[in-house]
């Protein structure tokens, strides 16, 4: 096996030796290839400029995902094939469908998010069926364009399917199959260059051990952070290893009595199992970032970076999640509860990691919601989350747990308020009454998201809702 | 597919952009995508740390030891000046001495890569004592710190309305300002040429104000450097003077090094260093009689400049001029203060000083409504202009025109207001969590440059003997459609195809002395300079024409790819190679002054703008009462184009323009923290509307009936500023769904730009407003 990356553009192989490994896909297409038909629009995954598709096989299956370019670090590219708009179609070529329908619908002005929705549009024209209003909506929330209004770009996905005639990738799926095939990796993959390295091993074990022998190295999952740490904080990452290749990792399972999120198991594939025993959960998540940014960024992930803003966290305390640590061939339980220390800081050791968080499917009579409240409805940060586990006996509250995020220097539980609500009637009156309780638990910070005020207020009202929403 | 067709008038029909294609495909070229040279070196710029303070040490010695560094560039290093700007030379390229705002550049340094440049920057060591800073609107009124001196504009006798008025309102509203967030962000590339020569390929929509500042800052005469623009990835005002600074960094860095340099600044930086829409206070005193028309206002405007005057003169002039909008004021007096404080310049943004304008007289006709307890619908038409009388503006511009009061009428029918209001009413009286709310609000923008000498422009046709046509005009295109608009013109000027008319890359070597392309004049200029350039050629080959064919020159006609007179037609390509075994030319450029424009700013009168753009637009949203979160309903658009040159074209304008106008009022919020540093200064902190933004029925109707009464290019009307302001409809149904969280009974306080926030503490303001007892009768 060699060393180097290895994954596919336009039916060729490409391989990789000795490049810093990270470095990003875009400032590889752009600044290497002069391939400049993906953009740079921020550096941060926020306005899907950089768009591009990346086809990879899943079960047997070929599956094509939208991914930000500007953040993603090209070892993340092996075994898998790239797509950007160039691979569309030539100059001379007949467009694409999603082109075609974009040309059409005067859905350019400037162009120069363009590419970025056409990919966009492209992983959605060769996935699924005729999309609703809603699944455009959720599928182009991570593309910003400043100049149509969106309105055009809406009206070009649905002429795509119209005129369109199903996927037209699929004519070579099977030589891409096969391609992708070969190029698959049994062994860890290492990338060494510009005095960093990375490594991405294929299970667990390897992960464990690696992690044992580089207890320095940043831990990177779908990079939707790290990403950041190199492209707006500058920072010089030295070791890395992923665990985005090690297929173990990146199982999300329902059990009989569990959802387990493997470490490695990004929001999409999380989706597909909390969809069912947590729809309230499923909305949430589907408002985590954007497309691209759930197509690789992970859950687990999203829990190690402990961040206090981070959105699924609230949900996972407020259910009683756990999660299993592993060090070497140790492994521990703990309750989340457990897990956040302080401000980005958490229970794990050096060389631990998370390997998976398991997540209690409900019992009869819990009702439960989370909420998300934010200065704009799509691809933004929460000013507030909240998230509200309550389980009644006969009109009583039985157990509540209530979390939330945005509130304090890590996700946290309103333990005060919880213990309030104990044994109490499920009313308006109840909650209005531990309303006191509540804001005494929390003091939070004014900041370029909203005011204390502000979140104070919403924290209040989100249990209110909840009130009102679950009786 | 609506593929241009030879055989039909271009002009009017919805011809797709004329690089639509290209957008699609990746390949249309910006500035960062140009091939580069092969010793090409790239510039970063450090940004300071302070808002405000005196610089103890800048030493960047240890700069040009770090690896790949070429050059690097303080203040001291301009020998030829260090100070720029579009009005006043006070934007200082490099800060000397003292910083003046957090973000400000402070040097430049150019390296064979970006990352190598940037690490080699931080190796500067920087000093800093700090100073007082100014950073608000209202710290800069209390301490009459101003960048211009306060202009003040008057009619009729304000203090005798105000005082004779049965009823008087009073207060305040504070409206945020706005960054472009252009998805392309600042580019210049600069390249040396030989005899002290420079190519500068810059995302620019001034060519020509970045060829005169490049030129000066090196002593070089303008005839030395030459600046060229393909397409830019949006400007919105943006990049009419700000990107001035970045080429002339780039072209300081290439002039020094004798290497093509170019410098791209990356989001963030993009979003520290440069200018932003102008933030404004506005206070009002406004007297009404008891039907609610406004007898008297005392309308006060601040806005906040930043650190010097770039077009903030311009910007708050056409704020004033924009106070009447559509409204007879018989008393009006506007005073507008144009404050200087330690942030950021602020600059040109799509609208330029109007919508700030608008958004204020549109609050005081909805304070006088909600006074009166009346439909504020009611009470903006009765104060509309007459048609006949009461049609003057305060500037003593008499109106040609006023379709207003139509327009308002065929909006109201087609947006079905009056049956919304009472299922609106019926929706709220059965919702506990949620309101809604209804607005319609109109617009009229001014259309020219109000500095009268801005209003000319230039182009250039070639036609050559194969009957293909370049077309060269000195307009930017920047998503807007100018270029496939003035290629409209130019094909059926010479009755040939869109198809045969290439528009080629805009550059001063081809037009030179331009304006900005900026104003929403780019169509009603270029178009009009085109179309005269086209006609000289026509001209000479209708001559030929007719010497060939027989018959009178003035016969020819020019259609369907052919020159026809009287029923002998030749191929237009055929005339043309006759005209070059003829020796006859078929080059021509082209020159348009906007004819009746005048303005005196001493007192301001005159007449300021050569005709008025007009619209209106309801918005329906739904506020929740628990989180201040909403969505956007409905919205119905009636905006007039006149004979619109491309209605696609057009529509796409009007609606992002309403959008981006949304944004401004909605989710778009510039935060600084005390320290004065901007902390919004990327997508992930600053929110322009998102797919799901827009509106979820969003009916827009473009008015195309009448033509423009004046000559305008084929009788059309700017359209690109005016949708801007249609969004205030959604500002305002915001807060009709406020005050519908009390049942109407007050008047909810609510400053844009209103984020859920603002919408959830202006619910709860009102309502501990009528929880207390009344601070004064009212009603």
């Amino acid at each position: 096996m060699p060393a180097g990356i290895r994954f596919l553009l336009d039916g060729k192989v490409r391989e990789l030796d000795g490049i810093d490994p990270t470095w990003t896909v875009l400032d590889w297409l752009r600044g290497e290839e002069r391939r400049c038909g993906s953009k740079e629009g921020c550096r941060e995954g926020d306005c899907g400029a950089c768009t591009v598709v990346l086809a990879e096989l899943h079960r047997g299956e070929l599956r094509y995902r939208a991914v930000n370019a500007c953040i993603l670090f090209v070892p993340a590219l092996d075994g898998k094939a790239l797509l950007t708009v160039e691979s569309l179609s030539s100059p001379g070529e007949a467009l694409h469908p999603v082109q075609a329908a974009m040309v059409e619908c005067h859905a350019s002005q400037c162009g120069f998010c363009t590419p970025g929705f056409v990919m966009s549009l492209l992983a959605l024209y060769e996935s699924e069926p005729a999309p609703s209003r809603e699944r455009v909506n959720e599928v182009l929330a991570g593309n910003l364009c400043r100049c149509t209004g969106y309105r055009p770009i809406v009206e070009a996905a649905g002429r795509a399917f119209e005129r369109g005639g199903g996927p037209r990738l699929a004519a070579h799926q099977a030589a891409l199959a096969a391609q992708l095939f070969a190029i698959a990796r049994t062994g860890t993959l290492v990338v060494e260059g510009a005095g960093r390295r990375l490594f991405a091993p294929r299970t667990a074990d390897a992960l464990a051990d690696l992690l044992l022998e580089h207890p320095e190295a940043h831990i990177l999952a779908g990079g939707t952070d790290v990403g950041l740490q190199v492209t707006k904080q500058h920072r010089e990452l030295h070791t890395l290893v992923s665990l985005g290749a090690v297929e173990e990792l990146s199982e999300a399972v329902r059990t009989r009595t569990h959802v387990e999120i493997g470490a490695a198991a990004t929001y999409t594939d999380a989706l597909a199992v909390l969809s069912g025993p947590f729809p309230s959960l499923a909305a949430l998540v589907r408002r985590i970032g954007s497309q691209q940014i759930r197509n690789t960024g992970t859950l687990v992930g999203n829990v190690a970076n402990a961040s206090p803003i981070g959105d699924t966290m609230p949900a996972l305390l407020a259910l009683g999640a756990s999660a299993v640590l592993r060090r070497g061939a140790d492994r521990r339980e703990i309750p989340l509860d457990d897990f956040f220390l302080a401000y980005r800081s958490t229970a794990l050791q050096r060389s631990e990691f998370i390997e998976r968080i398991r997540l209690p499917l409900p019992r009869p009579g819990l009702r439960f919601a989370t909420y998300k409240v934010s200065k704009r409805r799509d691809q933004d940060i929460s000013a507030v989350c909240g998230a509200f586990a309550v389980t009644l006996e006969r009109g009583r509250v039985r157990e509540a747990r209530l979390a939330f995020g945005g509130m304090a220097a890590t996700p946290r539980r309103a333990v005060a308020c919880e213990a309030a609500l104990l044994g109490k009637p499920w009313t308006e009156e109840t909650v209005a009454s531990v309303l006191p309780v509540l804001d005494g638990e929390f003091q939070p910070l004014s900041d370029m998201r909203a005011s204390a005020a502000y979140r104070t207020l919403v924290a209040r009202n989100l249990l209110r809702r909840f009130q009102a929403e679950a009786t | 597919m609506s593929a241009p067709r030879k055989t039909r008038p271009a002009v009017h029909a919805p011809l797709p952009h004329d690089s639509s294609e290209r957008h699609v495909r990746g390949d249309a070229l910006y500035v960062d995508d140009l091939p580069e040279p092969r010793d090409l070196l790239h510039a970063f710029v450090r940004l300071s740390e302070r808002a405000h303070a005196r610089i103890l040490r800048l030493d960047v010695g240890p700069v040009p030891g770090s690896p790949g560094v070429a050059a690097v560039m303080t203040a001291s290093d301009l020998r030829h000046g260090n100070a720029i700007g579009p009005a006043f030379p006070w934007d200082p390229v490099f800060a000397d001495g003292t910083v003046e705002y957090f973000g400000q550049s402070l040097f430049a340094v150019a390296a064979d890569t970006v990352e190598n440049a940037r690490r080699a920057a931080q190796r500067a060591v920087v000093e800093y004592e700090d100073l007082p800073a100014i950073l608000t609107i209202e710290e800069a009124l209390a301490q009459g710190s101003f960048v211009l001196p306060t202009e003040v504009m008057r009619r009729g006798d304000p203090p005798a309305a105000l005082a004779r008025s049965p009823r008087r309102l009073s207060g305040r509203l504070h409206m945020g300002g706005q960054d472009h967030f252009y998805l392309e962000g600042q580019v210049a590339m600069a390249i040396p040429r030989e005899g002290g020569a420079l190519h500068v390929f810059s995302s620019t929509q001034a060519p020509t104000e970045v060829q005169h500042l490049v030129a000066r800052t090196l002593g070089k005469a303008y005839g030395e450097v030459t600046v060229e623009v393909r397409r830019l990835g949006g400007g919105f005002g943006g990049k009419e003077t700000q990107a001035a600074l970045i080429a002339v960094i780039a072209a300081q860095l290439a002039d020094r090094t004798g290497r093509p340099v170019k410098l791209r600044l990356d989001r963030d930086d993009d979003m520290l260093l440069t200018g932003k829409r102008h933030d404004f206070l506005v206070d009002y005193d406004v007297g009404f009689d008891g039907a609610g028309r406004i007898l008297g206002l005392d309308l006060v405007l601040a806005s906040r400049c930043g650190i010097s005057a770039d077009l903030s003169g311009a910007v708050n002039d056409r704020a004033m001029l924009s106070a009447d909008n559509c409204y007879w004021l018989p008393h009006l007096s506007v005073t507008s203060h144009r404050c200087r404080t330690n942030t950021v310049s602020n600059t040109a943004f799509r609208g330029f000083g109007g919508p700030q304008g608008v958004m204020a007289i549109e609050w005081v006709v909805d304070e006088v409504a909600r006074a009166l307890g009346k439909d504020p619908l009611q009470i903006r038409r009765r104060n509309l202009y007459g048609t006949r009388t009461r049609n003057t503006t305060p500037y003593g511009m008499r109106l040609d025109e006023n379709p207003m009061p139509a327009i308002l009428s065929e909006l109201e029918r087609s947006a079905s207001y009056a049956a919304r209001r009472k299922q609106i009413a019926a929706f709220n009286a059965a919702s506990r969590f949620s309101r809604r709310g209804l607005a319609l609000t109109p617009v009229k923008f001014g259309i020219s440059f109000t500095a009268t000498h801005m209003n000319q422009a230039g182009a250039l046709v070639h036609v050559f003997t194969d009957g293909s046509v370049q077309l060269s005009h000195g307009g930017i295109e920047m998503g807007q459609g100018l270029h496939v608009k003035v290629a409209q013109v130019v094909a059926d000027e010479l009755g040939v195809g869109i198809d045969r008319v290439r528009v080629m890359a805009t550059s001063t070597e081809k037009v030179p002395n331009t304006s900005p392309t900026a104003a929403s004049t780019g169509s009603d200029l270029n178009g009009k300079a085109a179309e005269a350039a086209a006609r000289n050629i026509r001209r000479r080959m209708a001559r030929l024409a007719a010497g060939h064919l027989g018959g009178r020159p003035s016969a020819a006609v020019f259609e369907g790819g052919s020159v026809r007179i009287g029923r002998r037609a030749m191929p237009f390509a055929a005339v043309a190679k006759l005209a070059h075994v003829e020796r006859v030319s078929l080059s021509s450029t082209g020159f348009y002054r906007t004819p009746l424009v005048h303005w005196d700013r001493g007192t301001f009168r005159g007449r300021p703008f050569y005709y008025f753009a007009w619209g209106a637009a309801v918005s329906e949203v739904e506020i929740d009462l628990l989180t201040g979160e909403y969505r956007v309903v409905r919205v119905d658009i009636l905006h007039d184009c006149g004979g619109s040159l491309n209605p696609a074209i057009d529509r796409g304008q009007v609606e992002g323009g309403f959008v981006q106008g949304m944004g401004w009022l909605t989710t778009e919020e510039l935060w600084w923290d005390p320290k004065g540093r901007l902390a919004t200064h990327a997508p992930s902190t600053y929110k322009i509307p998102a797919c799901s933004d827009v509106p979820e029925d969003f009916r827009v109707t473009l008015r195309l009936d009448e033509g423009n009464r004046l000559p305008t290019v084929r009788r059309s009307k700017a359209v690109g500023e005016p949708p801007v302001m249609l969004a205030i409809s959604v500002f305002h149904a915001l807060k009709d769904a406020v005050a519908a969280s009390a049942d109407h009974r007050a008047s909810p306080r609510l400053d844009a730009p209103a984020t859920p926030e603002r919408v959830l503490l202006a619910v709860e303001e009102l309502r501990q407003r009528l929880a207390a007892p009344p601070p004064e009768t009212s009603r």
